[in-house]
C-alpha cells in the first residue's frame, strides 16, 4: 500500500518525539575530541620516571587476588543467556532483553513458522486444486502495518529509557579511570589516585612461556580472559571510565555490567556504569585491531573499599580524602586528589604524567608489554 | 504473476516460430563470451563468476570453521606457512577475504548481475539492456577487482575485515595488500554503478508497450529500487576508500587524528553506503521469492502495490539507519536514539512483505517444489534474522551484542539464509529457462534440506555463543565457547555435503537433464519470460509484446 512510506515516517517522527521528551535533556559528554592521540604518556618515558617514584611510595602489600567464579563475569560452558548481571544500567539492560525482547521475537517467529505450516498444508495443491484470486484486503493490510507499529512501539518506550540512562552523567564522586587501547594490551590509568598506571597483558599458558615467566593459573581465570594485572574497582561506586587509543581502534567490553566502548585515537569516550556485587569479571577487546586481536583481554576485580585503597596503594597510587570516596559528592574531584595527593607523596597531582609509573609488583612477574612491543 | 497481465497469445507467436532464425544467429565463442553485448550471455558470465567466487568464498569460510572447530590454534601456522603474528594475521585475511568475496563477488554478481540482466529486459518486454556494451564492461571490470583482492592475499593480504576501518587500514596495515583490496572495491562499485545506470534506464525506457510501471513484476520492482541504492551508495564508498587510499600513500590524514583527521568520519562514510548495501543484497531476492511464492501458489502476488512500495520504503529507511553499525564509538544519546528509533521503523515494510506473502500462499493452490521449499525457507529464516535485528537496533541492548556472535548469526540468518536461500529459489527457478535442460527434482530437494539443516546448525548456535559474550572476528575463543563452536562446524559440514549434491546436480542436469519446454511451471507463471521457448532464442521480443489491459489493476 502506499501508506507505508508515511506511516514510516509518521512513527519516525513520533519515536523521536518520544525520546526527546524521555532525555530530559541530559547532554552526556558521551565523546570528546581530544586534539591529538599524542596525550597519552610515553611508556618510556614512564619507566625512567619509575625509580624516584616508587622510592616514594609506602610499600603496601597489594590485595590477594579474587578467586574467579564460574557463574559470574565469565563465558559459561554451553551457555545459551546473557550474563548475569551486576550494574544497575545492565539490570535494566537485562530485563529489557530477557523479558520484552525476547518473548516478542520468539512469538513472532513461531507465529511465522505457524503460518507457514498451516498455509503449506491447508493449501496444499491436493486439497485446494483451484486457487482464490484474491489479491487485496485492505483491513488486514492495515493490521499487518499498524500491529508491528504498536509492538514496536512497546518496545521503544523502555528502550529509550535504557538509553537515557546509560547516558545518564556520572555524579561527581564517581572513580575515573582511563582504558588505552594498544596492540594488544590494555593500560589503565587513575588519574583520582595519582595517576598510577596498571598495564594489562594477557597471561599465556605454561607451555607458551619461558622458563621462570608467569604463566596463568586457574586463579587468573579462564584461558585467553586472564590478564597478568587486573584493574580493581570499589563495589558500589560509579565508574566513570574514559576510553581511548595509542593506535588503532580497539573495544573495551565487560558483558556483566553491559559495558562495550570503542576505544579510538585521538578520541575521549566515556561511559558509566557501577559494579554493585565483588567479584572478578571478564571481557575481550571487541573491535578487530590487528594479529592479536584474540588476545588482549579485560579483568576487573569488585572488591570492598577498603581493599580497593590498599590496591592503590600498593599500587604506588594515592588515596583521595575519604569525601571523595563516600557517596556525597564532594565539590570537585580534581581538586580534593591533588590535595590528597600532596599529602601521601612528594610528586605533585598536577605533575601527574610523570608520576604515571608501570608498577612491577610481585604479581607482575611478566614485564609490562615486554612480550607484546614488537 | 503479480500482478502482470497474461499477454495475449497472439503477440508471441512471431517470437516462437523463429527463434530459430536470425533471432538465433550467435557470434562465435570468443566473440560471444568475450565481447557479449547479449543481456542473456552476460547474465551467464555473471552466473558463472559468482559461482565461482561463491566456491572461493565458501572454502574460506569452511577454513574458519575448521580452525574453529576446537579451541586452540591448530591450522592457521600450516595453511599461512608463518608462524606468531603473520600467522594470526593470516585469519584476518581470512575473514577479510571471506566478507568481501561474499558481498562484492558472490551475492552481488548473483542477484543484479546474473538474475537482473537475464529476467529483467524478458520480464518487461525488451529485447536486451539499454546500454549493452556497458553491460559488457561492468562484467568485465569485475574481473579485475576480484584478481585484485585475490592477488593481495599472496602481497601479506589484507587482515582489516570487509568494513577496511580506519586506521587499521592506514598505518595499522603496511605493505600493499590494502592499497589492492581498496583497488579492488573501486573496480567492483564502478562495475555496479555502471551496471545500476543501466537497470534504471532499461526499466524506464525499454518497457513493452502496456507495460506500465505498475505491472512490472516485482522481481523488475526490486531490481529498480536496488539500482537506485547502488547508484547513491556506492559513490559514498568509492569517497571514503579513496581518501583511506590518499592516508595510507600520500600522506593525508583524512582519519588520522594527528592531523585533524577522524577515524570516526570513515566508519560514518562506510556505513553510509553499507547499510543500503545490505538492502542491495537482499532486494533482489525479495523479488527473486515473490515470482517464485505466486508461481507456486498459482496466484497473483497478494496486495502488489505494498509489496512494491514496501521495498521502495525500505530502500529510502535504508538510508537513514547507518549509524546502528556504529553504537559503540561513543555516539552522543540523541543520535543513538534516532538511530534506534530509525532503525526499528524498517521492520514494518519488512513485515508487510512477510505477511503479504503467507498472503499469497493463502488461498492458493501450493505445489513444493525445489524453488518453492527454497522460497518458504527464505520466509522463515529472514523473519528470524529479521527479529534479532529488531533486539540489535536497541542502542542501549546493543551495547552487549555489538561486535559479538550475536550479531554475526543475525547477518548470516538474513544474508547466508536469506540472500542465498533466495539465489538458489531463483537458480532451481530459472534453471530450465536458463540453460533449456530441467533440473533434477529429487536432488534438488535433497539440496534443499541438507543446505537447511546445514545452515541452521552452523549459525543457530551462534546465537549462543555471542550472548554468552564472544567477540566476532577471532581465531581461537575461550574454553566456554568450545561446545556450540564445535556444533557450528559439525553444521558447516552438512552444508558442504549439500552443495556437492547442488554441483552433481547442475552438471547432471546441464547435460543430461529432459528438455525443457517453454513453460515449465504451468499456469502459475505468468511472467513474460515463460511465453519464449526454453533456452530463449538469441535476441528474443523483436517484435514487442503488448500487455493487454486484462489485469486486476
Amino acid at each position: 500500500m502506499r501508506k507505508t512510506g508515511l506511516k514510516s515516517l509518521l512513527l519516525a517522527a513520533g519515536l523521536a518525539l518520544a525520546s526527546t521528551g524521555a532525555i530530559a535533556q541530559e547532554a552526556a559528554p558521551a565523546n570528546t575530541t581530544a586534539p591529538a592521540a599524542t596525550a597519552i604518556a610515553d611508556p618510556a618515558a614512564a619507566a625512567n620516571a619509575m625509580a624516584p617514584a616508587v622510592a616514594a611510595t609506602p610499600a603496601v602489600q597489594a590485595p590477594a587476588l579474587v578467586q574467579p567464579e564460574s557463574e559470574w563475569g565469565q563465558p559459561i560452558p554451553r551457555g545459551i543467556a546473557l550474563p548475569e548481571q551486576v550494574s544497575p544500567n545492565g539490570k535494566t539492560a537485562l530485563w529489557l532483553h530477557d523479558v520484552i525482547l525476547m518473548p516478542i521475537i520468539v512469538v513472532i517467529s513461531l507465529f511465522v513458522l505457524g503460518l507457514l505450516f498451516w498455509v503449506s498444508w491447508r493449501y496444499r495443491r491436493k486439497a485446494h486444486p483451484v486457487p482464490s484470486k484474491t489479491t487485496h484486503n485492505t483491513f488486514i493490510e492495515v493490521v499487518w502495518t499498524v500491529v508491528p507499529v504498536l509492538i514496536l512501539v512497546i518496545i521503544a518506550v523502555p528502550s529509550i529509557g535504557l538509553l537515557s540512562a546509560q547516558y545518564k552523567p556520572a555524579p561527581a564522586h564517581a572513580l575515573t579511570i582511563k582504558a588505552i587501547g594498544n596492540q594488544w594490551y590494555w593500560t589503565y590509568q587513575y588519574p583520582d589516585n595519582g595517576e598510577f598506571e596498571v598495564t594489562a597483558n594477557m597471561l599465556k599458558e605454561q607451555d607458551q612461556v619461558g622458563k621462570g615467566e608467569r604463566f596463568r593459573t586457574p586463579l587468573d581465570g579462564p584461558r585467553l580472559l586472564a590478564v597478568d594485572n587486573r584493574i580493581v574497582v570499589p563495589v558500589g561506586r560509579p565508574i566513570r571510565l574514559i576510553t581511548t587509543s595509542n593506535d588503532v581502534i580497539h573495544s573495551w567490553a565487560l558483558p556483566a555490567a553491559w559495558v562495550k566502548m570503542d576505544a579510538v585515537p585521538g578520541r575521549l569516550n566515556e561511559v558509566n556504569f557501577q559494579i554493585d556485587r565483588p567479584g572478578v569479571y571478564f571481557g575481550q577487546c571487541s573491535e578487530l585491531c590487528g594479529a592479536r586481536h584474540a588476545y588482549m583481554p579485560i579483568a576487573v576485580e569488585a572488591v570492598p573499599v577498603a581493599q580497593f585503597n590498599q590496591w592503590v596503594l600498593s599500587k604506588g597510587g594515592t588515596l583521595a580524602p575519604p569525601a571523595a570516596s563516600a557517596p556525597a559528592p564532594t565539590e570537585q574531584d580534581a581538586a580534593n586528589t591533588a590535595d590528597a595527593s600532596s599529602e601521601a607523596t612528594p610528586a605533585p597531582a598536577d605533575n601527574g604524567t610523570e608520576a604515571a609509573v608501570t608498577t612491577n609488583q610481585a604479581a607482575t612477574a611478566n614485564p609490562a608489554g615486554a612480550g607484546n612491543a614488537e | 504473476m503479480t500482478d502482470t497481465a497474461i499477454p495475449a497469445p497472439h503477440a508471441f507467436e512471431a517470437a516462437h516460430a523463429d527463434h530459430h532464425h536470425d533471432a538465433d544467429h550467435k557470434p562465435g565463442f570468443f566473440a560471444r563470451w568475450f565481447m557479449s553485448t547479449n543481456h542473456k550471455d552476460i547474465g551467464t558470465l555473471y552466473l558463472i563468476f559468482a559461482i565461482i567466487a561463491g566456491i572461493i568464498g565458501g572454502v574460506i569460510s569452511g577454513m574458519m570453521r575448521v580452525e574453529l572447530a576446537a579451541p586452540g590454534i591448530q591450522y592457521l601456522e600450516a595453511w599461512s606457512g608463518e608462524s606468531g603474528d603473520a600467522a594470526l594475521h593470516f585469519w584476518n585475511v581470512l575473514i577479510t577475504a571471506h566478507g568481501l568475496i561474499m558481498v562484492f563477488f558472490m551475492v552481488m554478481p548473483a542477484m543484479i548481475g546474473g538474475f537482473g540482466n537475464w529476467f529483467v529486459p524478458i520480464m518487461i518486454g525488451a529485447p536486451d539492456m539499454a546500454f549493452p556494451r556497458m553491460n559488457n564492461i561492468s562484467f568485465w571490470l569485475l574481473v579485475p577487482a576480484f584478481a585484485l583482492l585475490l592477488g593481495s592475499t599472496f602481497v601479506g593480504g589484507a587482515g582489516t575485515g570487509w568494513t577496511v576501518y580506519a586506521p587499521l587500514s592506514t598505518y595499522g596495515e603496511p605493505g600493499p595488500a590494502v592499497d589492492m583490496a581498496i583497488l579492488s572495491l573501486h573496480l567492483a562499485g564502478a562495475s555496479s554503478i555502471l551496471g545500476a545506470i543501466n537497470f534504471i534506464t532499461t526499466i524506464f525506457n525499454m518497457r513493452a508497450p502496456g507495460m506500465t510501471i505498475h505491472k512490472m513484476p516485482l522481481f523488475v520492482w526490486s531490481v529498480l529500487v536496488t539500482a537506485f541504492l547502488l547508484l547513491l551508495a556506492l559513490p559514498v564508498l568509492a569517497a571514503a576508500i579513496t581518501m583511506l587510499l590518499t592516508d595510507r600513500n600520500f600522506g593525508t590524514t583524512f582519519y588520522d587524528p594527528a592531523g585533524g583527521g577522524d577515524p570516526i568520519l570513515y566508519q560514518h562514510l562506510f556505513w553510509f553506503f553499507g547499510h543500503p548495501e545490505v538492502y542491495i543484497m537482499i532486494l533482489p531476492g525479495f523479488g527473486i521469492v515473490s515470482q517464485v511464492i505466486a508461481t507456486f501458489s498459482r496466484k497473483p502476488v497478494f496486495g502488489y502495490l505494498g509489496m512494491a512500495y514496501a521495498m521502495v520504503a525500505i530502500g529510502v529507511v535504508g538510508f537513514v539507519v547507518w549509524a546502528h553499525h556504529m553504537f559503540t564509538t561513543g555516539l552522543s544519546v540523541n543520535t543513538k536514539m534516532y538511530f534506534t528509533a530509525a532503525t526499528m521503523v524498517i521492520a514494518v515494510p519488512t513485515g508487510i512483505k512477510i505477511f503479504s506473502w503467507i498472503a499469497t500462499m493463502w488461498g492458493g493452490s501450493l505445489s513444493f517444489k525445489t524453488p518453492m521449499l527454497w522460497s518458504i525457507g527464505f520466509i522463515f529464516m529472514f523473519t528470524v534474522g529479521g527479529v534479532t535485528g529488531v533486539v540489535l537496533a536497541n542502542g542501549g541492548v546493543d551495547d552487549i551484542m555489538h561486535d559479538s556472535y550475536y550479531v554475526v548469526a543475525h547477518f548470516h540468518y538474513v544474508l547466508s539464509l536469506g540472500a542465498v536461500f533466495s539465489l538458489f529459489a531463483g537458480f532451481y527457478y530459472w534453471f530450465a529457462k536458463m540453460w533449456g535442460r530441467n533440473y533434477n527434482e529429487f536432488l534438488g530437494q535433497v539440496h534443499f534440506w541438507l543446505f537447511f539443516v546445514g545452515v541452521n546448525v552452523l549459525f543457530f548456535p551462534m546465537h549462543f555463543l555471542g550472548l554468552d559474550s564472544m567477540p566476532r572476528r577471532i581465531p581461537d575463543y575461550t574454553d566456554a565457547h568450545a561446545y556450540y563452536n564445535h556444533i557450528a562446524t559439525i553444521g558447516y559440514g552438512i552444508m558442504a555435503i549439500s552443495m556437492v549434491v547442488f554441483f552433481v546436480n547442475v552438471f547432471w542436469s546441464l547435460f543430461a537433464g529432459k528438455k525443457a519446454e517453454s513453460n515449465v511451471w504451468g499456469e502459475g507463471a505468468t511472467t513474460l519470460e515463460w511465453t519464449l521457448s526454453s533456452p530463449p532464442p538469441f535476441h528474443q521480443f523483436e517484435t514487442l509484446p503488448v500487455i493487454d489491459d486484462r489485469g486486476h489493476h
